[in-house]
């Protein structure tokens, strides 16, 4: 049996891929891409938690991450869309009327 | 599951997710963000979460990722060619996440005899994150949250089609 440290550890390396994808990359679209990676890091976690403890608790959460992820595409990417058709771009670097 | 399996789904999982960082398409990265999904759906139903799994699969890559697709199709994204961050950025980052890694690895060698609840080893009782137990769960002790949670999805589509519709007259 694979004990539940190797996927922790196995989330952690999710979770650092999507951090790096954010701070890297300039286009909105895939830094969002990162941001589902590393809420995906965090559901693995919770799932082999959940069987660690044999609660399901930690499988309901995943239900609720899920929700918050959908929900959290539809706002960002109408986001996207409505900065697409002002600027024309969505880099992020471009974008900088509200930097200080 | 065997470690075999476990660390060839792994590298494959951890492959596909820098894929997602690495290429230059975003069409490329959402297929390589779909593998991983996929690859995560499997790792769920190695760890007795069916139901989980399941919905990993159906909403995960085969609805969020759709709306990211269709995005991508509508905005017809090119290869950005002005996409660069300074070398001693990304050097900073890369070292900040392996620091990240090593110390949540480190830590998990040290203290990962201490995890409370049976363990792995003993065999999940019968039914164990099935439909029905975890919407047992859902419906009873967490009924408020659920409530909560469509609010947020009718709050997430309202919020949607006021940001990306045309402005009318």
């Amino acid at each position: 049996m694979v004990p539940t440290t190797y996927y922790v550890g196995l989330s952690a390396i999710l979770f650092a891929i999507g951090v790096i994808g954010v701070l890297v990359r300039r286009n909105a679209i895939v830094m969002f891409l990162s941001i589902e990676l590393m809420l995906n890091a965090a559901n693995l976690a919770f799932v082999a938690f959940a069987r660690q403890q044999q609660s399901v608790d930690g499988q309901v959460i995943v239900f609720f991450v899920m929700t918050v992820a959908a929900a959290e595409a539809a706002v960002g990417l109408a986001i996207i869309i409505a900065v697409f058709r002002h600027r024309q771009t969505i880099n992020a670097d471009e974008l900088r009327l509200l930097r200080w | 599951m065997g470690f075999v399996l476990f660390f060839l789904l792994g590298g494959l999982m951890v492959a596909s997710a820098l894929g997602v960082v690495l290429t230059s398409h975003p069409v490329r990265s959402t297929l390589c963000l779909v593998v991983t999904l996929f690859l995560l759906a499997v790792f769920f139903i190695f760890l007795d979460a069916d139901f989980v799994a399941a919905l990993q699969v159906v909403v995960y890559a085969g609805a969020i990722m759709v709306v990211f697709l269709f995005v991508i199709m509508l905005l017809n994204l090119q290869v950005d060619p002005h996409e660069r961050t300074p070398p001693s950025w990304r050097f900073f980052t890369l070292g900040g996440a392996s620091v990240f890694v090593l110390a949540v690895l480190y830590l998990l060698r040290a203290a990962g005899t201490l995890l409370p609840g049976p363990g792995m080893q003993s065999a999940a009782p019968a039914g164990f994150g099935s439909i029905e137990a975890v919407g047992l769960r859902l419906y009873t002790q967490y009924l408020l949250q659920f409530e909560i949670t469509g609010l947020l999805m009718l709050a997430g589509v309202i919020g949607a089609v006021v940001l990306a519709k045309r402005r009318v007259g």
